[in-house]
């Protein structure tokens, strides 16, 4: 790193060469206040808020105003933030903004965490001068995830900056102008962007607040909060839960500097819901309705595991490795069963093998928007793995960064880089079944079947490196595809492949591979998308495919079959499942929601959430990290290790850390985890980290009207954090920091004080560890799909793509989540609709070639999807479909 | 005076509506082209409008040559550029490009077709302000003429240059005279000002090299590649070269606009050519260059209009057409007046600016209506100073404090009797404005 000198105020500081003034600032903990600058977004001297003398020279007495976020650092410069006039200059500034601002904190939920008050008070305003009255704006429905208070609004423009130039939406926009400017969307409805919620976050003041919240609202001081990892798709973005009352009351973004930074997506941030929803398990049951004490479930539990054919165990790739292992030690290695559908495993086991020994580098989200030529086969990240769709979209602007480079401008002045971005484009490559959507950045789009996908990738592999093994069979126009697919990767400095489980098409894995590795001598990168939050964590445990545990008990091998966080119906064939449980001697499912699978159990066991126990997951580029519960679950509830673990009768295994360090023994591979996060005996100064903040109101009484004595606060034996205000107040490491607060700094931009550089990664690291580095040799694939070519008469369905809202099973019970879910269609190619006579928004009945199943769906025309494919979105259970082999069609009416 | 020492407005006939392709060539219209093209190379006409030391007509006074000299050459550069230009004429007060472009369209045509050529442009576009009904009338018609006469189009009278003209009325704001605003909403944006650099020269109009002229700027150009620079030097009165439009309004007994020598002392604007102050009414102060400068007073009537001689008097030259304030008029009204247009025309990006001027707005008519408070001076020379140059975005906002802060210094007595309440204000004046 490049350092230079800086005088501000008197002061000489060592300040990173390339940065604005005042991310040095920021940097160094000084305190300058700013609006319209933010990290991820840039400068753009929108606000003048930052403003600061800088001097010419030594000599210079007078200086000159100028606006920190606008100006680059260099060496020896001379400013000033103390100066009298840069002082004045700041104080009138915020006047100016809070002419029109309304004194309602008290009743605005911004209250408290408001970046508006933080500054105000920085600066120095206390009397007001204005005499005039205030612009009034009327606020607008923005759909189920946040509130508009445009009377609030500073005019920063950072909403707009980061929804439509940095998350590419187009539905919120800046309208009229003066100081009658309105940062809202031309009508009434909900926005359309899958980043939404990051604008609660982005606006500095209470114009967005998160209406999820709103309907339990509490001040951030009274929130119970714990570093967290989010559980609603593979990317493990770090997250900060809230809670009060026992009730999860929001989550917030939490700063991982190599994964999410300081977004996540809307799945992420209001999916949590589900915690609190009315259908929670919330006590044991037998045969689905009748309850039970714990303490008689956990005999009962016992008691079906002494039976005499051995228990099997199915696990789960949304439970934590140690909910997992624990299955794994109680049932034994020989009866553990992934629980995962065999085709995904396969996917999932392939992924895992690249990982670990296919000798191509697996970048970080952070070294994604690195990329600056990027190839997505068969993917549609929005949907199944959204912030990396967000870290993608950032990639075609490499081109006008380097550009700016060459023109001598900082990378950071956002509306010249974004000028420049009209020119100067990185190249991305998309090839999907359907629409996606990135494509309103990509350079050309590809759509085809997934065998063609992975077709189309293999060629390209093999117009990098002829040692590749070409596809036959390729019509003009996809040579010519791929030789400038292959063209632009090569000229590329970090090309980057995106591939995943999304088009469940095991060969356009293995085709992104193959380009990944011609790409090998040009640093080639290779990151995949997976579809859960431990899929690939389970998949390093090694259980056996479902289908084999349905053999057990239809060969009565097996006993007592356990489940855990599992719903049996979104992995098989129904009748498989159906017969599969009829069959069981016993059915035991430990999970939190209810399900098709959970109502077959003889015994159903109330599961932890992630916001009430801890666990270990391992993300999508093979990084393990730990999730501590928030608040202890309400009894009878208890993790689901901990059921198992009471099960056990002769465990080495007591504690939570006791299972991770297990688990980590017995998989080599998985050996890192128990350096995932601190264990329960870590300690700040021989005390606990406090999940309350200092502020948290109403200890004492907040429980009076169950019981006039303070009850004794719940302990914690499984980490080392207390459910207390109590505890280590300074020298938590900021990967384990419940809150990111610091005096004066009570919003989210508080994160600027933990960081080692601003925008770069937490003081003492970023939490969790990397299990992989690239390593091995690999190999080619060589088994090249032949061509989709479509029957006559029969359509092949295709395994629904996961929606952001609605694709994933825990955050669809999340009411706001639920109400954005897309509605249940299916999408047809415009010829066979007119084979079929169909209209669009007309029905279709869709059955299986045996007859035995059928439903009727309204169709969608897509121009862009191959003939003879089906995609049916919206609705979950048509992944029964994709398991029926081909489909026929037929013209039906509305039931 | 003959037609060479009033080469703008030598067209401009009492007798005539306005020049037609016809009258325009009469009087060695496209000839100034006609010598660029087949004579010259862009670099030599680039040559000679700095020679000639041409500067900017729109207020700024930045030299022209100079300015086009920004634009990427050689075998790197990209290959469109454009050429604009500025013809959202809406400085209160001002209407000098209005005139040439309602009278004379052929020679804006010419000005402009010839700053293509001296840059390579491959498209050229006049921003016209949307009021400029005549304007856009006249001009389209003189299109349709100059593409008939080979002026315009592919193979610009048989040279190897092409390029045509487009004409964009705009949608009405004050910022699109900010050149950089005006290239976002000729983009079809929000008309804010753009942060500079990259300057328009390099990444202006959809990322490419682009030059924005004023129409009066533009309209010089013809003349000097007609007659060359030593020939336009000669025009010049003092320091300044060339001719220039100056204007007056207010209570002057001629109110108009005249083509004079750069560097025509004010008293005579004033006297001879607006022939004075309507009888009964006495000069007490004007802005000399349009809305956005400093009032200056009746001893500066002896100011010579030119760049810095309008600078060193405390004031700018801006765009050279005055607005006279009369002893019956009052100052205090006349700055509210210019503050709510000001106000209203802030595009809203910057805090000075879009929260600032309707304060100062708030201000005024406190004062004006009786509520005014001895502080509120005070506020004002605050706000005055949060809306100096470089404290803002952009220049509007200075230029909007420009006739504030010379009033609270020229006419103070008229703000305090507001509020003190002692001397009547000038309530019963009659209001010009």
């Amino acid at each position: 790193m490049n350092t230079i000198d800086i005088d501000i105020d008197g002061l000489a500081y060592r300040v990173k060469s390339g940065v604005s003034l005042l991310t040095a600032c920021q940097t160094l903990g000084l305190d300058l206040p700013y609006f319209c600058w933010h990290p991820a977004l840039g400068s753009v001297g929108a606000c003048r808020q930052c403003a600061v003398i800088q001097y010419r020279d030594a000599a210079d007495s007078l200086g000159r105003l100028t606006m920190a976020c606008m100006t680059p650092v260099t060496d020896g410069m001379r400013v000033s933030i103390a100066a009298e006039q840069a002082q004045r200059f700041r104080g009138v500034n915020i006047e100016l903004l809070m002419t029109n601002h309304p004194h309602d904190c008290p009743v605005c939920e911004e209250g408290g965490e408001c970046h508006l008050q933080d500054m105000t008070l920085l600066s120095g305003h206390t009397r007001r001068r204005y005499r005039g009255l205030k612009r009034t704006h009327k606020n607008q429905y923005l759909g189920p995830f946040l509130n508009h208070e445009m009377n609030r609004c500073i005019a920063c423009y950072r909403c707009v900056r980061f929804y439509a130039d940095y998350a590419g939406g187009s539905d919120l926009q800046v309208l009229g102008m003066h100081h009658n400017v309105y940062f809202g969307r031309f009508e009434d409805g909900a926005l359309e962007n899958e980043f939404s919620g990051n604008l609660a976050e982005v606006c500095p003041t209470g114009v967005f607040t998160d209406k999820t919240f709103s309907a339990h609202y509490a001040r951030k001081w009274d929130l119970q909060t714990a570093p967290s990892v989010c559980v609603h798709c593979g990317l493990g973005c770090n997250i900060s839960p809230g809670e009060r009352y026992g009730r999860l009351r929001r989550v917030v973004n939490r700063y991982h500097g190599d994964i999410n930074g300081y977004f996540l997506c809307d799945r992420g941030r209001f999916g949590y819901d589900f915690v609190n929803s009315p259908e929670r398990i919330r006590t044991p049951r037998l045969d689905n309705h009748a309850e039970i004490a714990a303490d008689a479930a956990q005999q009962r539990f016992r008691a079906m595991l002494n039976g005499h054919l051995p228990a099997i165990g199915i696990g789960s790739p949304r439970a934590s490795l140690e909910t997992n292992f624990a299955l794994r030690s109680l049932v034994g290695a020989e009866n553990f069963y992934a629980g995962l559908d065999g085709g995904e495993q396969a996917m999932l086991e392939t992924i895992r093998d690249l990982l670990a020994d296919g000798g191509v580098h697996t970048p970080s989200l952070r070294e994604v928007e690195q990329a600056d030529a990027v190839l997505i086969l068969g993917e549609d990240p929005v949907n199944t793995a959204p912030r990396l769709g967000l870290a993608l979209r950032q990639t075609v602007r490499n081109a006008a960064f380097r550009r700016a480079g060459e023109l001598g401008l900082p990378p950071w002045r956002d509306a010249a880089v974004r000028e420049l971005e009209k020119q100067h484009r990185s190249p991305l490559f998309i090839a999907s079944i359907c629409p996606t959507r990135l494509d309103d950045v990509a350079g050309r789009c590809y759509r085809a079947s997934p065998q063609d996908i992975a077709r189309l990738g293999f060629a390209v592999a093999h117009c990098l490196d002829g040692q590749a093994p070409s596809p036959a069979g390729l019509d003009a126009a996809q040579q010519a595809l791929a030789a400038e697919i292959a063209a632009a990767l090569r000229q590329a400095a970090r090309p980057l492949i995106v591939s995943g489980t999304g088009c469940g098409e095991l060969a356009a894995i293995q085709a992104a591979y193959n380009v990944a590795r011609a790409l090998r001598p040009n640093g080639g990168q290779l990151v995949f998308s997976v579809p859960e939050s431990n899929s690939l964590g389970l998949t390093m445990m090694a259980g056996k495919p479902l289908q084999q545990a349905f053999r057990r008990v239809a060969e009565h091998t097996a006993g007592c079959v356990i489940i855990v966080e599992n719903d049996l119906y979104r992995r098989a064939p129904a009748q498989a499942v159906d017969a599969f449980l009829q069959q069981a001697a016993q059915v035991v499912v430990i999970d939190c929601l209810p399900h098709q699978t959970a109502a077959r159990a003889g015994l159903l066991l109330p599961a932890a959430t992630y916001a009430e126990s801890a666990g270990t997951l391992v993300n999508n580029e093979g990084r393990a990290q730990r999730y501590f519960p928030v608040y202890p679950p309400p009894e009878p509830v208890r993790g689901a290790w901990q059921w198992l673990l009471a099960a056990m009768d002769n465990s080495d295994c007591r504690h939570f850390d006791d299972l991770t360090a297990a688990c980590a023994q017995a998989f080599p591979a998985l050996a890192g985890i128990v350096a995932a996060a601190p264990d329960a005996a870590f300690r700040v100064d021989a005390m606990k980290i406090p999940r309350q903040p200092p502020r948290y109101s109403g200890r004492t009484a907040m429980l009076a009207d169950l019981k006039v004595s303070e009850p004794r606060q719940a302990q914690d034996a499984e980490t080392a954090l207390a459910f207390s205000m109590e505890g280590a107040s300074v020298g938590i490491p900021a990967a384990l920091q419940p809150v990111f607060w610091t005096p004066g700094w009570n919003s989210a931009q508080a994160v600027n004080r933990f960081q080692a550089e601003i925008g770069g990664h937490l003081s003492g690291g970023d939490g969790g560890i990397r299990l992989f580095e690239a390593a091995g040799e690999g190999a080619w694939f060589t088994q090249i799909p032949d061509a989709f070519r479509p029957e006559p008469g029969l359509w092949r369905v295709l395994p629904p793509p996961l929606h952001i809202f609605g694709g994933e099973e825990l955050s669809l019970h999340a009411p706001a989540l639920a109400e954005r879910a897309p509605p249940p269609g299916v999408l047809l190619n415009p010829a066979d609709a007119e084979t079929l006579a169909v209209a669009s928004g007309e029905w279709l009945v869709i059955a299986s070639a045996d007859g035995a199943l059928s439903r009727c769906l309204p169709v969608k025309i897509e121009p862009t999807l191959a003939c003879g494919l089906l995609v049916a979105a919206g609705l979950p259970d048509c992944i029964a479909l994709a398991w029926a082999g081909p489909v026929t069609l037929q013209k039906g009416d509305r039931p | 005076m003959d037609a060479a020492a009033k080469p703008l407005t030598r067209n401009i006939l009492p007798d005539r509506d306005y020049a037609t392709l016809a009258d325009y060539e009469r009087s060695g219209g496209y000839q100034g082209l006609r010598r660029a093209v087949s004579e010259l190379s862009p670099q030599a006409v680039q040559q000679q409008v700095s020679d000639a030391g041409l500067r900017g007509r729109g207020g700024a006074g930045f030299a022209t040559g100079l300015k086009w000299s920004f634009v990427p050459t050689g075998e790197d550069a990209p290959k469109i550029r454009f050429m604009i230009a500025n013809a959202d004429e809406m400085e209160p007060g001002t209407f000098k490009d209005r005139l040439l472009m309602e009278k004379d369209p052929h020679q804006l045509l010419e000005g402009l077709i010839i700053a293509g050529y001296a840059i390579q442009a491959t498209q050229a576009y006049i921003f016209l302000r949307g009021e400029y009904h005549l304007a856009a009338r006249r001009l389209n018609q003189a299109l349709l003429e100059a593409r008939a006469g080979g002026y315009l189009g592919r193979h610009i009278l048989g040279s190897n240059f092409s390029l045509d003209i487009h004409l964009h009325a705009g949608a009405g704001r004050y910022i699109c005279g900010e050149e950089t605003a005006l290239i976002n909403a000729l983009e079809g944006k929000r008309a804010n000002p753009r942060a500079k650099p990259p300057f328009p020269q390099v990444s202006g109009l959809w990322g490419k090299p682009t030059v924005v002229n004023n129409v009066e700027t533009l309209c010089n150009i013809p003349h000097i590649l007609h007659y060359g620079s030593a020939w336009y030097q000669s025009l010049g009165r003092g320091a300044d070269k060339g001719t220039k439009l100056f204007g007056a309004s207010g209570r002057v007994r001629r109110p108009g606009v005249w083509e004079l020598p750069m560097g025509t002392p004010v008293r005579e604007i004033l006297e001879d050519h607006a022939g004075g102050m309507i009888p009964g009414y006495a000069l007490r102060g004007f802005l000399p260059g349009g809305a956005s400068t400093d009032f200056l007073l009746p001893e500066h009537l002896d100011v010579v209009m030119d760049y810095d001689a309008v600078s060193k008097a405390g004031s700018r030259l801006g765009t050279g057409t005055m607005i006279v304030l009369d002893d019956k008029t009052c100052p205090v009204r006349m700055v509210l007046n210019l503050q709510q247009f000001f106000a209203g025309e802030s595009c809203g990006w910057c805090t000075p600016c879009r929260d600032g001027l309707p304060w100062v707005v708030v201000l005024l008519q406190a004062i004006i209506g009786g509520q005014g408070r001895s502080e509120d001076l005070d506020t004002l020379t605050d706000l005055v100073r949060m809306m100096a140059p470089g404290n803002t975005f952009c220049a509007l906002a200075p230029g909007a404090m420009e006739p504030l802060q010379s009033a609270l210094k020229f006419f103070r007595a008229d703000f305090e009797a507001y509020i003190t309440g002692k001397t009547p204000p000038l309530e019963q004046a009659d209001e010009y404005y």
